[in-house]
């Protein structure tokens, strides 16, 4: 993440300055958003320009940046995009407005599903959902007679026959990147045994057996992994799916349109979806949102226009022409092959992310802590008790607990 | 001069160091023996968050920051005294490894473990770029003429790449199958893993940091070489001295000075390792000082940030680097008083 982050330091504009037929009103209020720089939050800021008057930065660091921005008075931003995670210090720090007001004069297509209530309040209007499932080989599963595996155990047991057989260069891939996306592997695998991190005064709670087990599974998958792993993000699994080295990973649900991408895979048409693999309690994945907030350090005309003009970039035309870019929660929607993997998943009944100002610790501590156990350096209950101590550390440093 | 004079010339470049360096050291200093901390409240939140069809809403008690009347976080600043340079130096844990007598416990300790590869970073690299740089200043001082000015470009070049490009640069062809591997892979007819244990991503990361500063290194020396006394070396001629004693007794004291600001530099610089641990994304097997203090200060997602921690380290940084230099420091006085 971080190396992205400065690659990505550049912030990409797209300068609101046409007013095209295609926005039902015509924005005279500047409006300025702020948002992560995907696919899907491209094809809603293009949407949101053609009102008028809007800039839209798009921009990897927009975790950094968010929390200070929105605290202004007045505020930089009008319109924050964000994920359950990164609602969080705009929730806590009070410089999110909440939108019952401005849902019930402007909001009549949004679906019940879409309005994230916190307490009562409507504080935030979702798009998307993403999870990581599980992405295989078809072909490679049918040729070596493998039903998809629906558990652990199952993904192991195939991941040793694909390895026999030869046929790619590591059975399996994994987002196991020191840092964010180990903890978040982590997380999923924990969730899936039914865990939870931490208890009502704050304190952690993974130490236990089913914190154990999951980095057991982990390290058991790692086996059949590239032996880099360490160093392997979102970005270079999909390589790995694309170039044809790996049969299978659980991976991001917006990374599933890169493996029909012809100008990059050359796998098209061969890797399928399926829902995240379970574990005791339920599928090893967390369900993530992204989508809109509005800063309250505006005036109230400002924060009118910037949501009008956010839900013209979440219409119904914007998400039909951008169906495969995200599994999308906006009204037209159409779930095509690649969103079924996402779908059993939260069918099956996988965990909302558990976003908090605790778990953000936490998720620190795990991404930092869990590759001692993976490299051999330590136990697996030492490196439990080592990230409980770390957690408490920066906890009782942030004041969280005494 | 007149002190008028003196003042006018001095002064902004004094201002600016107060402000740029002075006071942000003194604010980091002063952090690091406080605490800043938000008062929290706890509350009954019920959260709905959209699952597939319907929602998923989850009642749950959090803990939250009480704001005031204008919507800012209320915080109060408490006095620590050195528990933040506690929390980093980790002592208890530090001792309990050192009385087992286990090293490899000690290398799970963050700082201790960040030290480690730190020192060991910076002095294996030292003696390696002063050598690289003398070799390259004699190369370039012993080529002709006519195509000294493009050695002199060819060999900046390093210098030249940003940093962070460098080391990623560095990490693409060795990353994977990446071309160096792939031609690694086909000399030793054998599969390699570079980036799957740490010994040979610090030998990487040396390789990289040494093929850097190289260039810097030798065109200070390069410099010093134009001004050693031909006489001298002339005289050796005569006398029958071989090349490598009018190096080591005429050419390398004579460049002694420069030898003792590169070190000093290379010292400062290496010590603040920290591009080589993002560029190669090394933070499962290899961390450096520099790279602790911006871990500790670079928020997570939910907007946790351990200032007070970040400051502590970043003062050990510098307190390290004060140790390193004082030998050097103390010799460059002993000269500089004894020229008197």
């Amino acid at each position: 993440m971080k190396l992205k982050t400065i690659l990505m330091a550049g912030v990409m504009s797209v300068a609101g300055s046409i007013v095209a037929a295609d926005c039902a009103f015509e924005n005279t209020v500047e409006v300025r958003s702020l948002s992560a720089g995907f696919e899907a939050w491209k094809a809603v800021t293009d949407a949101m320009a053609e009102c008028g008057n809007v800039e839209a930065n798009l921009d990897q660091d927009f975790r950094e940046k968010q929390p200070e921005a929105f605290a202004a008075n007045p505020s930089l931003y009008h319109i924050g995009g964000v994920a359950n995670s990164t609602m969080i210090p705009l929730l806590t720090s009070g410089s999110i407005r909440p939108l019952d007001d401005l849902v019930a004069k402007y909001g009549q297509n949004l679906t019940p599903n879409q309005k994230i209530t916190v307490d009562g309040k409507i504080m935030a209007i979702a798009m998307m959902v993403n999870n990581q499932h599980l992405m295989f080989r078809e072909d490679i599963l049918n040729d070596l007679g493998i039903a998809v595996p629906g558990t652990y155990d199952e993904v192991l047991a195939a991941a040793e026959k694909i390895k026999a057989a030869g046929v790619v260069d590591y059975p399996l891939g994994g987002t196991f990147k020191t840092g964010w996306n180990l903890g978040e592997e982590f997380i999923n695998m924990y969730l899936g045994e039914g865990g939870s991190f931490i208890d009502g005064n704050n304190m952690p709670t993974i130490n236990n057996e089913k914190g154990i087990k999951s980095l057991e599974t982990l390290k058991a998958l790692t086996a059949y992994m590239d032996p880099e792993y360490l160093v392997s993000d979102s970005t270079y699994v999909q390589q790995q799916f694309q170039q044809g080295k790996i049969a299978m990973a659980n991976l991001w649900a917006s990374r599933g349109g890169a493996m029909d991408d012809e100008a990059e895979s050359q796998v098209v048409g061969k890797v399928k979806m399926a829902a995240a693999p379970m574990g005791s309690a339920a599928p090893a994945s967390s369900i993530w949102w992204d989508g809109i907030v509005i800063a309250s350090n505006i005036t109230d005309e400002e924060a009118e226009a910037a949501f009008r003009v956010a839900m013209e970039g979440m219409d119904e035309e914007v998400v039909k022409a951008n169906n495969d870019a995200a599994v999308w929660l906006i009204k037209g929607y159409e779930p095509g092959p690649l969103a079924a993997g996402a779908a059993a998943t939260a069918q099956k009944g996988a965990k909302p992310y558990p976003a908090s100002g605790p778990m953000g610790i936490m998720h620190t501590s795990l991404g930092n802590g869990i590759s001692d156990y993976l490299t051999g350096a330590k136990d697996a209950a030492t490196a439990l008790a080592d990230i409980e101590a770390a957690y408490k550390t920066a906890a009782k440093e942030s004041g969280l607990i005494d | 001069m007149k002190f008028k004079t003196f003042a006018a010339f001095v002064g902004p470049s004094v201002l600016i160091m107060l402000i740029f360096i002075a006071f942000p050291l003194i604010s980091v200093f002063w952090q690091s023996f406080n605490l800043t901390q938000p008062i929290y409240k706890t509350i009954e939140v019920e959260t709905c968050t959209p699952g597939f069809l319907t929602q998923t809403c989850t009642l749950e008690t959090q803990t939250i920051p009480e704001l005031d009347e204008h919507g800012e976080v209320i915080t109060e600043t408490t006095f620590v005294g050195l528990q933040s340079y506690r929390n980093v130096l980790e002592l208890d844990r530090f001792w309990a490894a050192v009385s087992e007598g286990a090293w490899s416990k000690l290398q799970t300790i963050d700082f201790w473990k960040a030290l480690r590869f730190t020192l060991m970073f910076t002095l294996v690299t030292l003696p390696l770029v002063v050598g690289t740089g003398l070799l390259i200043a004699l190369c370039i001082n012993n080529a002709s003429r006519a195509i000294r000015g493009p050695v002199i470009f060819i060999s900046l070049l390093p210098f030249v790449v940003t940093p962070v490009i460098g080391a990623l640069s560095i990490n693409w062809l060795f990353r994977g199958d990446g071309i160096l591997t792939a031609f690694l892979e086909w000399w030793t007819a054998k599969d390699l893993a570079l980036f799957a244990q740490a010994w040979t991503i610090e030998l990487m990361m040396m390789f990289y940091r040494v093929w850097h500063v190289a260039p810097f290194a030798a065109i200070i020396f390069y410099a010093g070489l134009q001004t050693v006394n031909q006489d001298s070396l002339e005289s050796a001629v005569i006398d029958g001295a071989s090349r490598w004693q009018r190096l080591r007794l005429i050419i390398v004291p004579h460049l002694m000075p420069l030898i003792i600001f590169v070190t000093i530099i290379h010292l400062m610089d290496c010590y603040r390792a920290f591009e080589e641990i993002v560029g190669f994304s090394s933070q499962g097997y290899v961390i450096s000082l520099q790279w602790l203090t911006y871990d500790f200060l670079v928020p997570d997602q939910a907007g946790n940030r351990s200032v007070s921690r970040a400051s502590a380290s970043a003062m050990l940084t510098m307190i390290g680097i004060a140790i390193l230099l004082v030998p050097l420091l103390k010799r460059t006085w002993r000269d500089h008083r004894g020229t008197h």
